[in-house]
């Protein structure tokens, strides 16, 4: 992976652009020492790291403004930050550039029961927005993984999702609005409290652009009622073709879950030993879980292992109380800390038509073999978003390059089979290389073109996304 | 009329153009400013692409008719989960509408406040930019955020920024059954503040709308929830007991309910402009001394029937949506008053730059139903 050389003219006037910064924001709201840039070097993709020119951390939208109106002025380019958890390497800086963290930014601002929303401070983390209305018992239905430190600026960044999202939908059918900050300084409202545009879907275009159209600083939300209860139920079966037809034949059963999650041998074998989750041993397993009362849990429980025995489960378990459901969710739930305690994992996340997955999946053990690197598979397959964990370690010369390629393939096949390069981390620095694969010159061209309106000096961000001999033209030309 | 028939025609065509094109699908929803210029019509773009009820995805050319594409639905026990509008009775049109429209529209009805809009359920676009270049965005799976989202940016975008060739969604399986809560002679205040409890329940409404005295014979509140059978009978009692004075009415009874409100269908035939309004659903009701009102959404969606004179009540209604937050658009009124009053919401200085930006790189020479959203 390759990033652009920095801009010598922009690390040889630091000291002014840190002077600037200074003295617009409050004091401790900049850093530019060295050994404290550090701390930004790099986010949840830790293989790549730089630190930045400077770091800034503004407590209001107002000074997020300020400091994009100096960078603007200056010429330097931001990398917008919430909480570094990304995977993508959406938040990795480069040494030329100020990272604009919105950290400080986590205030709940309005909560409205009555017309179902929350507005917030979008450095506040996922599981926060969720626990300013817990008590009350409504719920922020898109739930990544990494929720406990996601930011929902991130979030919105990504459009992340998460385990729940087949009925709930991912974080763009969840937001309502948004206040964002635009490269040259400029605040804007886009949507609120009430429901969709009126005029182009400028919302729907800003969610998902990876912070390379403006800074998000506030954000409404939709929440939801908790529904009464939930309850998972396990499946294991003898090959993943099997369990393929199981997903395709609940989905079309008219019941939907709010989760269905797969997991191959090597994952079970592997999460099982770390958590002792008891799953059996199996080729597939399968995790449905469906929400209702106690009544309306059993009546879709009972359409759903119906189907499941109809294909010959090695095992079948449906939870009895929270315990043992606790237990279904246990090693699911341990599955990435299982594989990081065993090796260096890189995870990808192309999704893929429900359909293709026993061929994706034989066709990913092939590669793996061919590359000689473990592959596990781990995913929300009601909705085909794989997630391979590749097994490497970092510390063997050539094993990253390994990974990576083997990564490249498999993401690559996804695409071959009508699915995408990444369903929910985003394209970042990760595989920005691989676009060209998914779209073609004219494709990206029209996603440009919309960066070009928002930000037509490549400032944002701009080293992301786009395969780097795409943009320079147009980052050349900013600079 | 231009009528290309294959998407590379449709490319052909629109470089070929020297001038505004008008763009139509089936031509039911003449919304908007009016546009002069050539007919691009894209109904001869039709068929279903793929279609995968194991997935949930279907793949259509945009010409396809909207019947077509809920009868292919139907024979597997599918829908389009977002309900769409048809436009015909409360505009007076004819002919049939086609899947194209219905994106380029946003068309989204009463399950929209449940499940989402048509944006939402839009995975993937096919369409020819105002350059004729032919553009791809999204894809046939439903999580994929791989670039920018512009399939959201073309659904509500009402053709000025591409033609769209080709739509894919994500489907749901239609339920097993649906009930709704119906009370009768609430004020809209009443009926809101009813339509939020059901809304705020953990009982999954997928419909809550009001319609006012004037509309009905009697102002009619109702709720709605589908599921199984047994789902449906449960949830409907919880309903029930959470808002007194409703009664429940199931199985056609409920759903034709829901159609008028749909439809918009006591509006239809009826002299007036009729306005849609997006509103936070609680300040719906504040909106109701404008017109004759329908709300849907909860209350947030808000049809206003009034009198079609000067400026069909635009300066007072914009004046008050822009107090309370959100957006109004003149839906219905002859050509002459849409010619004289902005249709679409007129946007804040620096959104509507960004959105002048977007049409400019879209479509450079102007030529994709210019002006249609002034
Ligand atoms: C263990 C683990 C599990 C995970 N599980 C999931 C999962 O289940 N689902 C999922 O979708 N993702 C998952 N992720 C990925 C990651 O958590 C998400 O992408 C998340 O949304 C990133 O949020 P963040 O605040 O950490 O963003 P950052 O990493 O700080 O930034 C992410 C992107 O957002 C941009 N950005 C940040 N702030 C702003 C802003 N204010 N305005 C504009 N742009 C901004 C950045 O420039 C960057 O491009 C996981 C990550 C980890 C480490």
């Amino acid at each position: 992976m390759e990033m652009p050389a920095p801009d010598a003219s922009i690390l040889a006037k630091k000291p002014r652009v840190v002077a600037r910064l200074a003295e617009a924001l409050p004091a401790g709201a900049v850093i530019s020492d060295p050994t404290e840039t550090r701390v930004y070097e790099c986010d949840g993709l830790t293989a790549y790291k730089c630190p930045p020119l400077a770091a800034v951390l503004p407590s209001t939208t107002e000074e997020v403004a300020a400091v994009l109106k100096i960078c603007h002025e200056e010429g330097v380019p931001v990398v917008p930050r919430g909480s570094g958890t990304s995977l993508a390497g959406g938040a990795l800086p480069t040494a030329d550039s100020v990272i604009l963290g919105v950290a400080r930014m986590n205030e709940v601002l309005e909560v409205d029961y009555d017309n179902r929303f929350i507005r917030v401070q979008t450095g506040r983390t996922n599981l926060s927005v969720t626990g300013a209305v817990e008590e009350d018992d409504f719920f922020y239905a898109p739930d990544p993984s990494s929720q406990l430190a996601c930011a929902i600026a991130g979030n919105i960044a990504m459009n992340s999702g998460g385990a729940h999202c087949l009925k709930y939908g991912v974080t763009t059918n969840n937001l309502m609005g948004v206040r964002m900050v635009t490269m040259a300084g400029e605040i804007v409202e886009i949507g609120g409290a009430h429901l969709d545009a009126g005029g182009l879907d400028l919302l729907g275009v800003i969610c998902g652009s990876e912070g390379q159209l403006g800074v998000v600083t506030e954000a409404t939300l939709r929440i939801l009622r908790k529904p009464e209860g939930a309850r998972p139920v396990l499946m294991g079966y003898d090959s993943a073709e099997v369990a393929g037809q199981v997903v395709s034949d609940i989905i079309k059963a008219g019941v939907l879950p709010v989760a269905i999650e797969f997991m191959d041998r090597p994952c079970i074998r592997a999460t099982d030993d770390f958590s002792g989750a008891g799953y059996p041993d199996c080729e597939a397993l399968l995790i449905v879980e469906v929400e209702g009362s106690d009544a309306e849990i059993t009546e879709q429980l009972g359409v759903i292992n119906q189907i499941a025995r109809g294909h010959n489960p090695v095992e079948l378990r449906e939870a009895k109380d929270a315990d043992e459901a606790a237990r279904i969710w246990l090693g699911r739930k341990a599955a990435f800390g299982a594989m990081g305690q065993i090796n260096d994992y890189m995870c990808l996340d192309g999704t893929i038509p429900v359909s293709e997955l026993p061929y994706v999946l034989r066709r990913t053990e092939e590669l793996s073999k061919e590359y000689g690197l473990d592959v596990a598979n781990v995913f929300h397959a009601g909705d085909g978003n794989m997630h391979p964990l590749i097994l490497f370690d970092a510390n063997k010369e050539g094993d990253l390059e390994t990974c990576e390629a083997l990564g490249a393939e498999i993401l690559k096949l996804c695409v071959e089979v009508g699915g995408c390069l990444t369903g929910e981390h985003g394209v970042g620095v990760e595989k920005r290389d691989l676009m060209g694969a998914q779209y073609s010159d004219a494709d990206m061209e029209a996603q440009m073109r919309v960066k070009d309106v928002f930000d037509p000096d490549w400032l944002l961000n701009p080293a992301k996304v786009f395969p780097l001999a795409v943009t320079a033209s147009r980052r050349d030309f900013a600079a | 009329m231009l009528t290309p028939e294959t998407e590379a025609d449709l490319a052909e065509a629109v470089c070929a153009a020297t001038g505004p094109l008008r763009i139509i699908g089936g031509g039911t929803r003449p919304i908007g400013k009016p546009v002069a210029g050539e007919v691009l019509s894209a109904a001869g773009l039709s068929g279903v692409s793929l279609y995968e009820p194991g997935a949930l995805t279907l793949v259509v050319q945009a010409g396809t008719p909207f019947a077509e594409v809920e009868a292919v639905l139907a024979a597997e026990g599918q829908r389009l989960p977002f309900e769409p509008m048809d436009h015909r009775a409360l505009l007076g049109t004819s002919g049939a509408p086609t899947i194209g429209g219905v994106v380029a529209a946003n068309v989204s009805g009463p399950r929209r406040v449940q499940g989402g809009a048509c944006r939402d359920y839009l995975i993937g676009v096919r369409f020819v930019d105002g350059t004729g270049a032919v553009v791809k965005n999204g894809g046939r799976v439903m999580k994929n955020v791989t670039g920018y989202d512009l399939v959201k940016l073309m659904a509500g975008s009402w053709g000025s920024l591409g033609v769209l060739s080709e739509v894919s969604f994500k489907v749901l399986a239609a339920p097993g059954a649906e009930a709704s809560l119906v009370a009768r002679g609430l004020s809209a205040e009443q009926g809101v503040a009813a339509l939020s409890a059901g809304l705020g329940s953990p009982f999954d409404v997928s419909g809550a709308a009001h319609l006012d005295a004037r509309s009905s014979d009697e102002a009619r509140t109702q709720v709605r929830i589908e599921g199984l059978a047994g789902s449906v009978a449960y949830r409907a009692g919880r309903l029930a007991e959470l808002l007194p004075g409703f009664e429940v009415v199931e199985g056609a009874q409920s759903a034709a309910l829901w159609q008028e409100v749909r439809d918009v269908t006591p509006f239809a035939g009826r002299d007036g402009a009729v306005w849609r309004i997006s509103v936070k659903p609680s300040d719906g009701p504040l909106l109701a001394g404008l017109g004759e009102a329908i709300f849907d959404w909860g209350g947030g969606l808000v049809w206003l029937l009034v009198p079609e004179e000067g400026d069909c009540g635009a300066a007072a209604i914009r004046a008050r949506v822009a107090e309370l937050g959100g957006h109004a658009t003149l839906v219905r009124a002859s050509e002459a008053a849409r010619a004289a009053v902005a249709v679409f919401p007129p946007e804040p200085a620096p959104v509507a730059a960004l959105t002048a930006g977007l049409r400019a790189k879209f479509d450079p020479r102007g030529i994709l139903n210019p002006g249609i959203m002034g």
